[in-house]
């Protein structure tokens, strides 16, 4: 539904989303963290999901490899659906898919040997083997560039925030997966390290054959690395294109609001005056049919009734919209 | 760039003691600042950029020790009291950090807090003191202020909290205004919001800025000088736009590279810098950028090089193998 | 690729070694107090010490002399034997009581903080109720109803310190469980009883420990209240408490019956405390680098 046929592997999409709804309860208030979302990746595909804190970025990601509780809607993952998997049926199918979070430190457990970390894969998928475990340990270190000698016996408090999440990647990569969710993978890096990291993942996926949902609330790091974007608004997609179609064209509001506030390293731009469009609505009380609509200088009537469903604007570029930009 | 300067930073240095030995964390910074004006002030973590704000507004902790000057309004700021420094801090010089869930008091209501303020450094009673928080409140753009005064910080978003602690800094109209990293913990519509409103105050009250921040983004077209630190010195310091247009400390320009740029395709390789920033207990002889500088020379890696003057005596930078070509943005 | 500098950091086990170089001679005195009182109380039968239970009565409250190290108490039993068996029933009262705690308060906090919902519920109301249970009454009625023994004792100090290690070890794995590295191992597949042991149990034991060490101090000090008051161990077995109770009548007379019991128990308390807070500081793993 959501792209070309001609981007699908030969048995159909790797992970395809159907109709999600992720709610949980605050004191007695439900908080519409996903509602209704739907989207696919395909084999060997980077989609970025992008949208600011609150949209359910996270939530979706973790509902994704079910670590959240989902209400209602389907995942299925390489034709299986996730969702209905229960015990040792759900393990196996979670190491083929793998997370990485935003805050490399607290990814680790501050307890526990960089060796022993990055082996617990590999214990809890029943390789008895030591030596194998650590050969393979090894080669997921030396991927990310440091030195096994150098790390094993370390704690994770002797190391650098960027140099923790190469731990992490090597971590997600000694099971060999096809799937890698990163959860703001750089947001908490210095600038400099931020570039190192991304270049990595790059290289990752290129020489493990990974597929990449990259999650994240930076446009530009977000179009960086991927081949398609999906843009998040209080817990619905607003709008899903090709990376480079998104920046040049964006069909969403949201999504040129979103462009505009990026700010540019280029004296000679000078930022617009910001249109004070207030701040986003709590998702405990979303607006009525289009959820953006209190911030959309073009929403009407049509806007507060109907939830605007998806469709496609011009080919390979979705947005749901009932005005979409042209 | 005229009159007096309301503020001269004279090659202050900041000393930590640790477990691990000396921590050089500010290392001989020279910095001016007159009224109206923005500075920039560009870096990574542990750079020494808030230990330089710290340094400024002697707020320092109690183990560090300083050296150098800072002269704010003709005061030399070391030899005041406690008692003046209490008094400068909130009618002349404000601070806005990176937190405000830590920086506002979570068991006091907003109102508490302004009002407070405002009776203590202006001696203005109840009434008053209230009637001019609403009105604050109001100027850096929250609704509805007068229902504010009684909600508690947790009860308010992020960048609702940022515009309180604005109000707060600025509710005693000082002169100078240091934002520390104000934007970084928020989403990108409200960066753009708060960083605009903070020009918008500094133009209308003709403030003095200093905005310290990590995004070479922000400082472009929001400061009229930006200065980048490593290490805990100014390795270049210019007007914004002759910045950006030549920079000469290889430094500045992989950090400029470094930001994946909106108009660049997708999946292009970002030239990253390689290597770590330093450890500050760990001074390198030379350069402290010089292991990760591809231009690095022997020089480099011995001496450290001081701040010389470019092409105008506004621009300044620190670095032996300076980048020759007209590299600016976006290569 | 990019290139990588690790810095060259010493091992964390010579950090360790040089930060204990720093300590002061306070924190040796208490260890050598601690371990004093240890090698005491476990070699007391070979040391060259009269019984503590052979009553000399006309020797009764005679002042230190060759003879009595330390004088007799008012049944003219060596005052410095009881002081050696004493301490005896102070460690192993105040070590093993607080272990009963650890082990099921630990297991309890740990089980409540990860599983939350109802088991939660049930814990912490039931661990309310055993809090407001007054405890000298409930060691009364246990002693009264099944005797006065060290046995007992021990078990009755041990539950009623149940509730507090369940409070710190759910508060601390509540923390911890939000972490990303918990988050990491579920969505590894790991099983619950593997995150509980391998992830959040290294990192729970440290508060444990170091709140243990002060649950030791505290129950030699109840012990010794309840000795005092004449619930405690029953005679002739000697306990500080219990002396320092005998003491009071010859407080006139001889008030080092009092008092000596009464210092000895307050350096090992003192010790106690500062070994157990000394030792957290030193094992907590910093946060990050600078």
């Amino acid at each position: 539904m959501m792209q070309d046929n001609t981007l699908h592997g030969p048995t159909g999409p790797l992970l395809n989303v159907q109709n999600l709804v992720v709610e949980y309860v605050v004191g007695n208030k439900i908080v519409h963290a996903v509602s209704d979302v739907s989207l696919e990746i395909a084999r060997g595909e980077t989609l970025g999901l992008v949208g600011e804190s609150g949209c359910g970025k996270s939530t979706l990601g973790r509902a994704v490899l079910r670590l959240r509780p989902t209400v209602s809607g389907r995942v299925l993952f390489d034709g299986e659906d996730l969702t209905a998997m229960q015990g040792d049926a759900l393990r196996k199918m979670r190491r083929r898919v793998q997370l990485i979070f935003q805050d490399p430190i607290a990814s680790l457990n501050p307890r526990r040997r960089i060796g022993d970390i990055i082996a617990e894969p590999l214990v809890i998928a029943g390789v008895k083997d030591p030596s194998e475990r650590h050969q393979r340990v090894c080669d997921a270190l030396d991927a990310v560039g440091l030195d096994p000698p150098l790390v094993l016996s370390r704690l994770p408090h002797e190391f650098s925030g960027g140099q923790c999440q190469r731990i992490c990647i090597a971590r997600a990569l000694v099971l060999n997966p096809d799937f890698i969710i990163c959860d703001e993978p750089v947001s908490a890096l210095d600038v400099s390290i931020r570039a190192q990291i991304l270049n990595l993942l790059e290289e990752m996926k290129a020489r493990f054959g990974l597929t990449l949902l990259f999650i994240a609330h930076d446009l530009a790091v977000v179009k960086a690395v991927s081949d398609r974007v999906a843009v998040m608004y209080l817990g619905r997609l607003c709008e899903v294109s090709p990376s480079e179609q998104l920046f040049a064209k964006p069909a969403h509001p949201y999504t040129a609001l979103l462009i505009e506030a990026i700010p540019v390293p280029d004296p000679d731009v000078r930022p617009a005056e910001s249109v004070p469009v207030g701040e986003p609505p709590s998702p405990i009380a979303p607006p009525s049919g289009c959820r953006f609509r209190t911030r959309c200088p073009h929403a009407d009537q049509k806007c507060r009734d109907e939830v605007p469903p998806m469709r496609a604007v011009r080919p390979g570029q979705y947005a749901a919209c009932h005005h979409p930009l042209s | 760039m005229s009159g007096q300067a309301l503020l001269s930073v004279e090659s202050v240095a900041v000393d930590l003691p640790t477990a691990r030995g000396n921590l050089r964390a500010v290392d001989h910074v020279d910095l001016t600042l007159s009224a109206g004006r923005t500075l920039g002030i560009v870096g990574e973590s542990g750079c020494g950029k808030t230990m330089l704000s710290r340094a400024i507004l002697q707020l320092l902790p109690k183990k560090a020790k300083l050296s150098g000057r800072v002269m704010f309004d003709g005061r030399d700021l070391a030899s005041c009291g406690a008692d003046q420094l209490r008094k400068l801090r909130a009618r002349s010089l404000a601070v806005v950090f990176q937190d405000p869930m830590t920086s506002l008091n979570p068991v006091l209501t907003i109102g508490t807090q302004l009002i407070e303020t405002l009776q203590e450094h202006l001696d203005l009673d109840a009434l008053a003191a209230r009637k001019r928080t609403v009105d604050l409140l109001a100027a850096v753009g929250i609704p509805a202020p007068e229902q504010r005064l009684m909600q508690y910080p947790h009860q308010l978003s992020g960048g609702m909290r940022q515009r309180v602690a604005i109000a707060i800094a600025l509710s005693c109209e000082p002169k100078l205004l240091i934002a520390d990293e104000p934007t970084t913990a928020l989403d990108v519509t409200i960066q753009a919001q708060i960083l605009d409103l903070l020009a918008r105050e500094q133009r209308r009250r003709h403030m003095a800025m200093i905005l310290i921040t990590h995004d070479l983004g922000v400082v472009a077209g929001r400061t009229d000088e930006v200065a980048v630190m490593y290490a805990g010195r100014v390795v270049e310091r210019a007007p914004t736009q002759a910045l950006f247009k030549k920079m000469h400390m290889p430094y500045t320009q992989a950090l400029l590279s470094a930001i994946p740029k909106l108009d660049a395709a997708p999946h292009t390789r970002l030239p990253a810098i390689s290597g770590r920033p330093p450890d500050p207990t760990r001074p390198i002889n030379g350069c402290s950028f010089s292991p990760r500088c591809r231009y690095a020379i022997d020089r480099c890696r011995r001496e450290k090089p001081p701040l010389a003057d470019a092409e105008t005596v506004d621009h300044k930078y620190a670095c032996f193998h300076p980048l020759k070509l007209s590299a600016g943005i976006g290569t | 690729m990019a290139t990588l500098e690790l810095t060259l950091e010493k091992d964390v086990g010579a950090e360790i070694s040089r930060r204990a170089r720093r300590l002061g001679p306070v924190f040796w005195s208490a260890v050598g107090w601690m371990v004093f009182v240890f090698a005491v109380a476990i070699l007391a039968e070979v040391l060259p010490l009269p019984s503590p239970t052979d009553m000399d009565m006309l020797e009764r409250r005679a002042p230190i002399s060759a003879l009595h190290w330390l004088g007799t108490d008012g049944l003219g039993r060596d005052e410095l034997a009881r002081l050696v068996y004493g301490a005896r029933i102070s460690l192993i009262v105040g070590l093993c009581a607080p272990v009963i705690g650890l082990t099921i308060g630990g297991a309890l906090g740990m089980l409540s903080g990860y599983f939350r919902g109802r088991f939660e519920t049930l814990v912490v109301g039931s661990m309310d109720v055993l809090l407001a249970f007054p405890p000298l009454i409930l060691a009364l009625a246990v002693t009264a109803y099944l005797g006065q023994s060290i046995l007992n004792l021990t078990v009755i100090l041990g539950v009623l310190g149940i509730p507090a290690f369940m409070r710190v070890a759910r508060a601390a794995t509540l923390t911890l469980a939000r972490r990303e590295f918990v988050i990491a191992a579920q969505a590894l597949g790991a099983t619950h009883a593997r995150i509980l042991l391998r992830e959040l149990l290294p990192n729970v034991a440290l508060p444990l420990l170091a709140f243990f060490l002060l649950g030791v101090a505290v129950t030699i000090v109840v012990e010794g209240a309840l000795s005092f008051l004449g619930l405690g161990v029953p005679p002739p077995i000697s306990s500080w408490g219990s002396m320092i109770g005998e003491g009071r009548e010859s407080l006139d007379v001889a008030p080092r019956l009092a008092f000596i019991p009464a210092t000895a128990m307050f350096l090992t308390v003192l010790s106690f405390n500062l070994v157990g807070d000394t030792l957290r500081a030193l094992t907590d793993p910093r946060q990050g680098a600078l």
